[in-house]
């Protein structure tokens, strides 16, 4: 049974009954998809942060750098993405991160699955797919995600861009035998307690907006409104719709919703997926860090073979489903 | 006392600061607070999540935004 049942007869019996809206009325349909999604996706968002951001307490940088040097090329690829689906990009330490990794021994591809996987594969995004189109399709966003890690790090790896990287990383000492430091159980719970507020505070604003906007999709829009022009039929939407997706970085919590509205207007699964993951992967402030330490070719480099995988995703999936 | 805040000027590390100043000035102590923004250098220290806090040139955190209450244990 659907875990989120009881609140859609609550939200009914709030729409139909308190606010006396029609049953079956364009206003009605459309109050009671806001309501409905805001209420549903707030709570999943809260549990999955949660839950994200505690196992994240046990994966400090400083402890990826332990795990991931030293390892095998592929297996290493492996490890690192899977570690990056815990980790969000964070402006604050993409760099310090990148130079550590590299520093500390860690092959050049390795650093480069961590570096993809960690924006690609954001929990936010996760949480909104789960919440507004079932798990089956955020466990496929998760998937497809690492394996783009893997394979564009193990790609990028293979292609020995060491001498793009900025000369003065590898000039860097690091101090070693910096102790980890140890948290307690309370200070885990209250950590991971505090990033889910601060998280929630910061995506709530545009979450409401892009469920209202989808909310007015939902009710108000032609039923095969994109079929024509963003139909699977149409071989440039995927790629247009990553270009369209790279401007659009941090808001995936806003633009989520709207997109889970045009699917049901005829965008293919596919393609949508493509817009979303290039909104939280192709992101300009992160290309802007990350080119302290990257020459402009290896930045150039990385992007495209992100993007390419990032459309290869998309037409697979169109193709598939 | 010589402190040092370790950050490239992201929001956090500025939060980081304000707090240590708080501590400092609650505690009326004698303190040299300096910002190291240089990325090499915040490296050298070994220190891969900013922002990070140097009391006498000895890493005491890293990663987090310490509370004034939490500072003032690394200062005594």
């Amino acid at each position: 049974m659907d875990p989120f049942y009881p609140l859609q007869i609550f939200v009914n019996w709030l729409v139909y009954s308190l606010f006396s809206l029609e049953q079956g009325s364009v206003i009605g349909g459309a109050i009671n998809f806001f309501i409905y999604d805001s209420i549903k996706i707030l709570i999943l968002l809260a549990v999955i942060i949660f839950a994200v951001s505690y196992i994240r307490t046990y994966l400090a940088p400083e402890k990826v750098k332990k795990l991931l040097s030293r390892k095998f090329e592929f297996i290493g690829n492996m490890i690192a993405s899977t570690i990056g689906i815990f980790t969000p990009f964070c402006s604050c330490s993409a760099v310090p991160l990148f130079i550590g990794l590299v520093e500390s021994g860690v092959p050049l591809g390795v650093t480069f699955s961590y570096l993809i996987a960690a924006p690609l594969i954001n929990e936010i995004a996760a949480a909104l797919l789960w919440g507004l189109f079932g798990w089956k399709v955020a466990l496929l966003y998760i998937a497809s995600g690492w394996v783009i890690s893997v394979v564009a790090g193990f790609i990028l790896g293979k292609m020995h861009l060491e001498k793009y990287v900025e000369d003065y990383v590898y000039k860097i000492k690091m101090k070693q035998g910096l102790k980890a430091q140890k948290k307690l159980q309370k200070e885990r719970i209250s950590e991971s307690l505090g990033e889910t507020k601060s998280i929630i505070r910061k995506v709530f604003l545009y979450l409401l907006i892009g469920i209202a906007i989808g909310a007015f999709i939902h009710g108000y829009a032609p039923e095969n409104l994109l079929t024509n022009i963003a139909g699977k039929g149409n071989w440039f939407a995927v790629p247009i719709a990553v270009l369209i997706g790279v401007p659009l970085y941090s808001n995936a919590a806003g633009m989520i919703p709207i997109v889970s509205s045009l699917i049901e207007k005829g965008l293919p699964l596919g393609t949508a997926l493509a817009f979303m993951m290039a909104v939280t992967a192709l992101s300009l402030p992160e290309a802007i860090i990350l080119r302290k330490v990257m020459k402009l070719k290896l930045l150039i480099i990385y992007f495209t073979i992100v993007a390419l995988g990032i459309i290869f995703i998309g037409y697979l999936f169109n193709w598939i489903l | 006392m010589k402190i040092k805040i370790l950050g490239s000027g992201c929001p956090n590390c500025k939060v980081l600061e304000a707090n240590t100043k708080k501590a400092v000035e609650d505690m009326k102590i004698k303190a040299d607070i300096e910002k190291v923004t240089d990325i090499a250098k915040i490296m050298e220290y070994g220190v891969m999540s900013t922002p990070a806090l140097v009391v006498n040139e000895k890493v005491v955190s890293y990663g987090r935004v310490l509370s004034p209450e939490e500072i003032k244990k690394f200062l005594k």
